[in-house]
């Protein structure tokens, strides 16, 4: 941000305030004095861990990042819960995700943090780490949920330190888009979208026979590194070793995954130079037919007048089936004083929900719970069961503390510069690797200590 | 009165051996010592408050590994700067490389910002028809926030859908130049948009200095036979100086501090050629809490801003003789 002040004298003043930059909101949050750390961590409780609450009158802060078209779903099943329990308020914010991690941290140390959040599996490590939120394995008990509910990896994901920290309420996943005006303009079955490699491959070269170019590819984390993400684990890949102590994404599989990306720039299949969110502008005006992009579009597309589209399962083109994946848990933040009647209703309000998840899968998601899953009504919800064909094979980011802080440096910069064709897949992933190494070391330091 | 006599104490050194100007300065300061300091409360409280103890905090962190939620905040001494100039360290190539991108930055935009809107100003100094609408037409960007400015300009400059392009390609001219994913073009984006954003505000403060400048020295000057460009180049200039060693300051400084255009408009693409100093700075203090490190980077740069103010003032000083 360009920042401009008024007077010379102030000048200095302005060298100063950068002087301070970075220590500004250090100084205020510690100022605050007793951390989470000093904090008893509240468990279990009376009322066994959210069947009911009993207790006096209380109003739950409840944050998430819901700004897309998934907000008002949430928001209406927030607004029936408060209706449903008179002596349980709950008032709903929604904060950009990208900022939501930055704030919720600095809200719950200052005590003006929220009583229930939503956090992505991938973060649940990291915020166990740092004493943002709460163990809530008495939750799960006291609600008999075991992990036979659940997808495992859904399921495994919400637990750090060999305690739980999320209740999982649902799954979002890639999928493939289809424009089926362009697919029928291009001669080919606007009901039968492409699903292997070769389908795909021939698929596009019949859009170029017709000057479309047929899978633009983002050099951006949306879309493009989860669609890299995705090819990866196709072709027999992982972003990190088991124990997440080494980056492994600039193998074999990650390099071919970024090439078969590159190609599709290069082969002219998609524009180069591709700007944040034109590929699926494009989609929506009938120039990319093919567009790989996560569950949580459904209803933005559905939106669009004239707009003649499908979706499936993202196609095979590596090896094997999979596809990234992300997933919502219910957290409950670690609150200074804590409250134990909050704490408890918190409980009662993620139960709820948590079984309302038919409600959710509508605002585009899968329920994490198989029985919802199974359901006969979430069979129904055409688009949304075409993303739960994958679950069986779908992939998370390890829910490894600090590991939200690797990414952005390391393998999106990577995907960026070889779909910009600036730096070739293989030497543009090594560098990323040996960065993404270092960071890794520096993390199990840094979480150790 | 009293303002009198602060102003002789400040700006009239008392001559040696005589006694009046040496007797207001002993009765101001004799007649009660607090009160100077008073006067410098209001502003000293923030001073200390906002500016001084967050520069001496922001120090200390900058000597530990600093995550202001994690119990053990090791102290590190001096290891974060060595770590900025250590090759191998992880800090080493996103801080200079973010620097070049802020260096960059300034060199391509601070000429323009101290140029154009200098022109801009001669002209809003004419008298013409219309003079205030154009005053406030060329300042009227400058009230919005960063936030509007770059989704403005990030609809009109989209490589594949934006509105650049599309009247490019009216024109019969090349409709693919990726503004805001490939160099030059990115720089040339955030150059542009920054030099019609914030024109207007240096405009306005030449315009004042403008309006300083004698009317008389114009008239003598032109009684002398000096032509317009000579009445520019022996009249105004020299009269704009202090202003210009002004717009050239704040101008280097608000360059040096550009972020909200690159984040919204670039995302730092082409890789991270446009993720300037103080983007990477609240990313490794604010969104990966490595404060410690992020605190070094910040005093690292403001070493550099000062150097840089400094030289300026130099340069100026020494024109002067």
């Amino acid at each position: 941000m360009v920042q401009r002040r008024l007077s010379v004298r102030r000048l200095t003043r302005q060298e100063f305030l950068l002087l301070g930059m970075g220590a500004g909101a250090g100084l205020a949050l510690a100022a605050c004095g007793g951390g989470p750390q000093s904090n008893p961590a509240v468990q279990g409780g009376a009322g066994g861990g959210g069947k009911s609450y009993e207790g006096p009158k209380v109003e739950l802060a409840f944050w998430n990042g819901f700004t897309g078209g998934d907000g008002p779903y949430m928001r209406e099943l927030v607004e029936k819960f408060s209706a449903e329990h008179d002596n349980i308020d709950v008032s709903m914010n929604t904060i950009e995700w990208v900022d939501y991690y930055q704030k919720v941290p600095a809200a719950v140390r200052s005590g003006q943090g929220p009583d229930v959040g939503i956090m992505h599996s991938d973060q649940l490590g990291t915020n166990a780490a740092r004493g943002v939120i709460l163990p809530l394995d008495d939750v799960a008990q006291a609600l008999g949920l075991k992990e036979s509910d659940f997808a495992t990896l859904v399921w495994q994901a919400g637990i750090y330190n060999n305690q739980r920290y999320g209740i999982p309420l649902d799954m979002h996943p890639f999928g493939l888009y289809y424009n089926k005006t362009l697919m029928e303009q291009a001669g080919l079955d606007p009901n039968n979208p492409p699903q292997t490699r070769e389908d795909y491959e021939a698929a596009l070269e019949e859009f170029k026979s017709k000057g479309i170019q047929g899978s633009w590819v983002s050099p951006f984390p949306f879309t493009g590194v989860l669609q890299w993400e995705s090819l990866l684990f196709q072709f027999g890949g992982s972003l990190y070793n088991e124990d997440v102590t080494q980056a492994t994404f600039n193998s074999d599989a990650g390099v071919e995954a970024l090439t078969w990306m590159v190609d599709l720039v290069k082969n002219g299949h998609s524009p180069q130079n591709v700007a944040q969110d034109a590929e699926y502008v494009a989609f929506q005006n009938d120039k990319n037919a093919l567009h790989w992009n996560g569950i949580w579009q459904i209803n933005a597309f559905k939106e669009v007048e004239d707009l003649d589209w499908g979706v499936v399962p993202v196609p095979q083109i590596g090896s094997e089936k999979a596809v990234w994946s992300g997933s919502h848990n219910f957290v409950i933040m670690n609150q200074t004083p804590p409250d134990q009647n909050k704490q408890q209703a918190a409980r009662v309000f993620i139960n709820w929900i948590s079984q309302q998840s038919i409600e959710w899968a509508k605002a585009g998601q899968i329920p994490a719970r198989n029985s919802v899953r199974e359901s006969q009504e979430f069979q129904t919800l055409e688009e949304q069961s075409q993303f739960a064909k994958q679950v069986p094979y779908v992939h998370f980011v390890p829910p490894v503390p600090g590991i939200g802080d690797v990414q952005p440096t390391t393998f999106d910069v990577a995907v960026n510069e070889a779909v910009l064709l600036k730096t070739e897949p293989k030497a543009a992933l090594d560098d990323a690797a040996s960065r993404a190494n270092q960071l890794l070391e520096e993390n199990r330091q840094k979480y150790q200590a | 009165m009293a303002t009198g006599q602060i102003g002789g104490a400040q700006t009239a050194p008392p001559p040696a051996g005589e006694g009046a100007p040496k007797r207001s300065n002993k009765d101001f300061i004799g007649a009660n010592p607090v009160t100077p300091y008073l006067f410098m409360a209001p502003y000293l409280v923030l001073f200390v408050t906002f500016v001084l103890i967050p520069v001496v905090y922001g120090f200390w962190i900058s000597l530990h590994t600093w995550d202001y939620l994690l119990p053990g905040k090791p102290f590190v001494g001096l290891q974060n700067y060595v770590d900025l100039f250590t090759p191998s360290s992880v800090t080493f190539d996103p801080f200079w490389q973010s620097m070049e991108a802020t260096g960059k930055f300034t060199l391509y935009s601070v000429p323009l910002l101290v140029v154009i809107p200098l022109l801009v100003a001669l002209v809003l100094n004419q008298n013409f028809r219309g003079r205030n609408f154009f005053r406030a037409a060329y300042f009227a960007p400058y009230v919005l926030g960063v936030a509007v400015v770059g989704i403005l300009w990030r609809f009109l400059l989209d490589p594949n859908v934006g509105l650049v392009n599309y009247y490019l390609s009216q024109l019969g001219l090349r409709n693919d130049i990726p503004w805001t994913t490939a160099l030059p073009w990115a720089w040339i984006s955030l150059v542009g948009m920054t030099v019609w954003w914030t024109l207007g505000f240096n405009a306005v403060i030449y315009l004042a200095g403008l309006q300083d400048i004698p009317r008389d020295l114009y008239d003598a000057a032109a009684v002398d036979g000096a032509n317009a460009w000579q009445r520019f180049l022996n009249v105004t200039l020299p009269g704009l100086r202090p202003v210009l060693l002004f717009v050239i300051v704040i101008t280097i400084v608000a360059s040096a501090n550009m972020f909200g255009q690159a984040y919204l408009v670039t995302q730092g693409a082409p890789g991270n050629d446009t993720r300037v100093a103080i983007w990477l700075i609240v990313e490794t203090g604010l969104r990966q809490f490595n404060m410690g490190a992020a605190a070094a980077m910040s005093y690292v740069l403001a070493l550099f801003l000062m150097i840089v103010s400094v030289a300026n003032f130099a340069l100026f000083r020494q024109g002067e003789d």
